[in-house]
């Protein structure tokens, strides 16, 4: 059990041991570990990001819906208050065609009256005459009889 | 698993397994030891083939494992190989940032490299005493060496050597970033100044210097001591109870599986706190 160069052997293979360790196998571990503990905590950071997100996501959207409900309901009272309105346009509208219509009707009325009443105020003079000829048989007085039929045609 | 070898005494067969396999130049020639007493006088310059193998082949193997899982390794998608090496990547990197106060890229790979490195070579003995030895590698040398009986020891960190190595290397960690930190003159000054101001500077030598280097001495030898002493009785366990000896191992085992991880633990935490040290600068 004496001391030999077996002393000196485990001292250079522990230096070539030792320089091989510090560049071949501690940097890559220490740096897979310290890469992992960063992926985690910004795993960790980014979930609560969105979980952050999510919740002002939600907010916004609530928000939102609460501001289509409230414009739709205008939309829709807006359109309400038009048909209504084109309603009551449309009556007023067909209310003045019919007075027009009437008022149409009538003037064409009165004119086919007056028509009538003028040809037959026309006619009732000729046939008076006629008639009052045939009585007579004679010749009267043109100018004066006619004075006075017109007369009575203007009283019918 | 003893009485294989009938022809063994209990104490033939625990110094076989306490001894190395070791490569030095005997008698004007280069070889392998016969003998404990061979091995010895070869001096310094022999090298325990076994268990310097096994820690090369341990260190290399777990560092070319996670090597290809980082090269392999995705953020989103890991494998289960990858979270193991990740979970004890991290274990280590939580020690580090606990005990370590101060900015240094190579205290995180030294303890990962001390950690699974350790854990690795203690492991080894959990192994059967002779699973491996007197029915693995050892007929494998007499077959390939010719050598009759050669001891071949799969549990690194019972060997004093080993264990003094890393221990040594960190020691010389202490005494550069000691010295790049607070300059020689604070290195030297905290040694013959503390703790009781410079009127008392042999008293503060003779406390402060024995600290000094108790560090990697406690550091290596207690490592080793708690390994030999699991060895050990493993060996005692195999070569004395017979039959026995199969809930005896298995007790043991169960409480040799705490003393593995805590030791590896223990000299990582311990190699922490000496470079923490080495860091502080003193406010005055």
């Amino acid at each position: 059990m004496n001391i030999n160069a077996t002393f000196l052997g485990q001292m250079i293979a522990m230096a070539f041991f030792l320089w091989f360790c510090s560049k071949y196998v501690w940097p890559p571990f220490v740096a897979i570990l310290e890469e992992r503990k960063k992926k985690i905590a910004d795993g960790l950071e980014a979930a609560s990001r969105a979980q952050k997100d999510l919740e002002l996501a939600q907010e916004t959207s609530a928000e939102k819906l609460k501001e289509a409900k409230a414009e739709a309901a205008a939309v829709i009272d807006q359109a309400n208050k038009r048909a209504v309105q084109i309603v009551d346009e449309a009556k007023e509208q067909a209310r003045e065609e019919g007075q027009r219509i009437i008022a149409g009707a009538n003037a064409e009325i009165d004119q086919e009256v007056n028509r009538a009443k003028e040809a037959l105020r026309a006619q009732v003079s000729a046939i008076a005459i006629a008639g009052a000829e045939k009585i007579l048989e004679s010749s009267i007085d043109q100018a004066a009889n006619e004075e006075m039929l017109n007369k009575l045609a203007s009283e019918l | 698993m003893a009485e294989s070898t009938a022809e063994l005494t209990v104490q033939e067969y625990i110094t076989h397994h306490l001894s190395f396999l070791t490569f030095g130049r005997i008698d004007d020639h280069w070889g392998f030891a016969h003998s404990p007493e061979e091995a010895a006088e070869m001096g310094f310059w022999a090298i325990n083939v076994d268990t310097m193998g096994w820690s090369l082949f341990l260190g290399a193997g777990f560092l070319w494992f996670f090597r290809r899982v980082a090269v392999s390794a995705s953020i989103d998608n890991p494998s289960g190989i990858q979270n193991f090496v990740e979970a004890v990547v991290e274990f280590v990197e939580a020690r580090v940032t606990e005990a370590f106060d101060y900015k240094n890229e190579l205290i995180g790979p030294l303890c990962l490299l001390l950690f699974f490195w350790i854990l690795l070579m203690n492991t080894m003995d959990l192994v059967p005493v002779d699973l491996l030895t007197t029915f693995g590698f050892e007929p494998l040398l007499h077959t390939v060496f010719h050598l009759e009986n050669a001891p071949f020891k799969v549990v690194p960190t019972t060997d004093p050597n080993i264990t003094m190595g890393m221990s040594v290397t960190v020691f010389l960690m202490i005494i550069y970033y000691s010295i790049k930190n607070k300059g020689l003159g604070g290195f030297l000054g905290e040694l013959a100044f503390h703790p009781f101001g410079k009127w008392m500077m042999p008293f503060n030598l003779i406390i402060e210097v024995p600290t000094l280097f108790a560090k990697p001495i406690s550091l290596g030898l207690r490592l080793f001591g708690n390994l030999y002493a699991g060895e050990l009785l493993f060996l005692l366990i195999a070569s004395m109870l017979g039959l026995w000896q199969l809930p005896a191992h298995f007790v043991w085992a169960a409480f040799h599986l705490l003393v593995i991880p805590l030791q590896a633990f223990v000299f990582m935490m311990l190699t922490i706190v000496y470079l923490n040290a080495a860091h502080e600068v003193p406010h005055h």
